[in-house]
């Protein structure tokens, strides 16, 4: 589906993509992990045919620089950070779909899966939203219309814990007839959604691996939490997952599947407090 | 074209919610209303005695402003929406290149443009409440140097915009070349050169370059059909190109020149990196 052949990119003296190859094939789910400067927005924009380079990108064996309707038809993204457009948000929802040959209703249902009723913030300018709202929005645009490729960019860093497994649960829908790049910092922010691992460092591919992909990005776990005293700060944290407890000590919620690594990571930090730690997936 | 006029739609919606278009309106308004109520269109003793005064002054006074507004908003807001990332964004939606930067130029133009043409049209319907003649062929050359006016400025904005890399280069750039322009305006700067040495050739192609004193001279010769008020160097102009010559050319050289510079910006920004 897609080819990268030698692709290098560079700003003035500075090489920030150092001959890349990869091929990304349907049903292809990567993390794209690496720190910053590494190169993952450069990749991305090449992709997206935003930048000109060396080497050679092809997406159905054409070029994004040089067939871009063609190609980013086929694109749905959501960047890292959300573009402080002053267009209401109906407006915005009404322009992207115009654009893609799409019908605006399907991504006012996405917002609506995400929790965020769109028509509601219709007229409201879309820089005046909170992160999470402008998050669900672009996540909207991009679900929302039909896309054989999604590129996304840190795209639940945002979204509360609610919003997070319906995020999971809509590409768990596109997982078979898409391929995916989801970029992030950290691994396991990404981990569980993913089946393959792509990590760049200055501007090189360092790892290209594929992962066990067993974790269905539908699936909810249902958590109990048990610690050995109350604590205010784990109260706080454990709260915004949408736990709740009693009497401080015994915590009970659920988790979306593929976010279990990084509610591990969360409780990792108060290793010293926990009593025990149950996590049963719910049956369908 | 579908995408093109998606593109002018969201920039003139885009531009009609924003600060500087209120500025701007208010402006061009003003200097209209400002002329009646000052009494500046009055002759002492006659009273108003008809249009052409008033239009003149506005033009004049349009022609120091419109291109620095014009310049300054257009790279601000190209440039600095490619700053804040809505390039990059908006460019990943598949938008055709030469539409999106067609589309926002026409969008620009007709948000640029509007503000300045009302506010001749309040001139007009002034003058038809105080029962003055009104002089529709000077009405229409005066829009048509307007428009040309506007359009030869945001294609140097626009050329600006997409050579610069950041919005502080662009407005610096802009704010250069306006006052460029302006230095090559004033018959002192011209007159000096000719102390100094410069032939009189050279003097008469930097004026007949500078699409503000084409403007201008356009502007003046609608007023004063010989040129009266410009002195000597009217001998060359009308004697080079005629009364009807040097209009027609106060409206085809600025037209060229702004359509030059927005296909030179469309150039580089499709060859180089969008974001």
């Amino acid at each position: 589906m897609i080819t990268i052949h030698d692709l290098s990119k560079t700003f003035r003296k500075n090489k920030v993509l150092d001959g890349i190859a990869l091929n990304i094939n349907r049903g292809d789910r990567i993390a794209l992990v690496g720190s910053n400067g590494a190169g993952k927005t450069t990749l991305i924009r090449c992709l997206l045919g935003e930048y000109v380079h060396e080497g050679e990108v092809l997406m159905d064996n054409m070029q994004p620089r040089l067939h871009r309707k063609d190609v980013l038809k086929k694109i749905g993204f959501v960047p890292q950070i959300p573009p402080p457009l002053k267009m209401p948000v109906g407006q915005l929802i009404n322009f992207s779909a115009a654009v893609c040959d799409s019908d605006p209703e399907k991504m006012y249902a996405v917002s609506d899966k995400l929790g965020l009723d769109a028509s509601k913030f219709k007229h409201q300018p879309f820089v005046k939203l909170s992160g999470g709202q402008k998050q669900k929005m672009l996540i909207s645009i991009a679900l929302g219309r039909a896309s054989e490729f999604l590129i996304m960019d840190e795209p639940a860093a945002n979204l509360d814990p609610e919003a997070r497994h319906s995020f999971f649960s809509l590409l768990e829908e596109k997982k078979k007839d898409t391929a995916m790049i989801i970029s992030s910092h950290r691994l396991d922010e990404v981990a569980s959604l993913v089946n393959r691992v792509v990590e760049l460092d200055q501007g090189k591919v360092v790892l290209n691996d594929q992962v066990a992909d067993e974790v269905d990005m539908d699936s909810i776990l249902d958590c109990e939490v048990r610690l050995l005293r109350p604590v205010t700060a784990f109260a706080k944290t454990i709260g915004d997952w949408g736990f709740v407890s009693d009497d401080g000590i015994i915590w009970k919620g659920a988790v979306a599947g593929p976010d279990r690594l990084r509610f591990l990571g969360v409780l990792s930090r108060y290793a010293g407090l926990l009593g025990g730690i149950k996590m049963e997936e719910e049956k369908k | 074209m579908k995408h093109l006029l998606l593109t002018a739609m969201a920039d003139i919606n885009e531009s009609l919610r924003s600060r500087w278009f209120i500025i701007y309106t208010l402006i061009f308004g003003g200097i209209v209303v400002a002329l009646f109520i000052t009494g500046l269109t009055e002759s002492r003793v006659m009273g108003f005695t008809g249009l052409s005064r008033t239009l003149v002054t506005y033009l004049q006074i349009t022609m120091a402003i419109l291109p620095v507004f014009v310049l300054l908003t257009t790279v601000r807001s190209v440039a600095g929406d490619r700053e804040a990332g809505i390039f990059e964004y908006l460019l990943s939606l598949p938008v055709g290149l030469a539409s999106w930067y067609w589309g926002k130029i026409l969008g620009r133009f007709v948000v640029v443009f509007l503000p300045v043409v009302l506010a001749m049209m309040l001139a007009v319907v002034w003058a038809a409440i105080k029962g003055a003649e009104i002089p529709w062929g000077q009405v229409f050359f005066y829009t048509l140097m307007l428009l040309v006016l506007a359009w030869c400025f945001l294609g140097i904005g626009m050329l600006i915009s997409s050579l610069a890399r950041s919005a502080d280069v662009a407005q610096g750039a802009a704010f250069i070349i306006w006052l460029v322009l302006l230095l090559f305006l004033d018959l002192i700067l011209l007159g000096i050169m000719i102390q100094n040495g410069s032939t009189a050739d050279t003097v008469v192609l930097i004026a007949l370059l500078n699409p503000l004193q084409v403007f201008r001279t356009g502007a003046m010769m609608l007023f004063d059909p010989q040129l009266v008020l410009l002195g000597p160097s009217a001998w060359v102009i009308l004697d080079t190109f005629g009364h009807t010559g040097y209009l027609i050319y106060s409206i085809v050289y600025p037209l060229l020149l702004g359509t030059l510079c927005a296909w030179l910006g469309y150039f580089f920004f499709k060859r180089g990196d969008l974001p």
